[in-house]
């Protein structure tokens, strides 16, 4: 493992940049180019440029299986209960309008909402697809690098 | 004046990072092996881009647009050269050797 030093040190001083950009990305997307989906990719590359160059074993102990089991519907849930939220405030499907007192608010409010239910989603799905292909065969012995 | 002055160093700078991007994009299709062509890659991703990175700053002043550059730039000076040398040193693992050394200088490489 020695010649990954480089890789090692400079992945651990990226990787809080990367999740900060991820987040970035994430809230400013209502007033700039992002949103939920951009967001949630860059938050899983960080997530998978640590498994990368650290192991995948140690990668699963960041970020268990069964926490990302939990996240995926997590975030598809939020994005729906707001969108039964609407309904249940007296407006449609999905509308922001009445989800405060005044509609532009409500709309900025269910959007922000929104988004975070996608970036969780989408996020937790990236790992997971890695995860699937990570874990598919038996990681490469120390000789055979 | 100091419009002038800005201006002129903003367009030596991109002018000069633009000339390191032709080298080494012409060093990218001129240069024999794998390795050689890794380093003229390598020049173009640092001095190239850092240079009019630095030429664009000038442009923008002090702004948050400065602020951002600096930024980019920041993480463009630590991710491309280990970019590079995580590319040279898959080559070289894999047993890739050198074109241009001759093979006795590479005997007490192999181990690492």
């Amino acid at each position: 493992m020695r010649h990954h030093l480089i890789l090692r040190v400079v992945s651990k001083m990226l990787i809080p940049f990367i999740m900060l950009f991820g987040l970035y990305v994430q809230f400013h997307g209502d007033f700039g180019p992002g949103g939920g989906f951009q967001a949630g990719v860059i938050f899983a590359a960080a997530f998978i440029l640590y498994a990368l160059v650290f192991g995948d074993d140690q990668a699963r102990k960041v970020v268990p299986d069964k926490a990302l089991i939990l996240l995926v519907p997590l975030g598809l849930l939020i994005y729906a209960l707001t969108g039964f939220a609407g309904i249940l405030l007296g407006g449609k499907f999905l509308d922001y309008d009445v989800l405060s007192s005044d509609p532009t608010h409500g709309q900025h409010l269910g959007i922000l909402v929104i988004e975070l239910g996608v970036g969780i989603t989408v996020a937790a799905v990236m790992i997971s697809i890695f995860r699937a292909y990570a874990g598919r065969t038996k990681a490469i012995d120390k000789e055979d690098w | 004046m100091t419009e002038l002055f800005l201006d002129l160093t903003s367009a030596g700078l991109l002018a000069a990072g633009s000339i390191f991007v032709l080298i080494g994009a012409f060093g990218l299709i001129r240069l024999p092996d794998f390795y050689t062509r890794l380093h003229a890659a390598g020049i173009t991703d640092t001095l190239g881009a850092e240079l009019i990175l630095l030429g664009l700053m000038f442009q923008a002043g002090l702004s948050l647009v400065t602020v951002k550059l600096i930024l980019i730039s920041l993480f463009i000076f630590f991710t491309s050269p280990t970019a590079t040398h995580a590319v040279a040193n898959a080559a070289r693992v894999m047993g890739l050797k050198p074109m241009l050394i001759p093979d006795k200088d590479l005997e007490n490489t192999e181990d690492r």
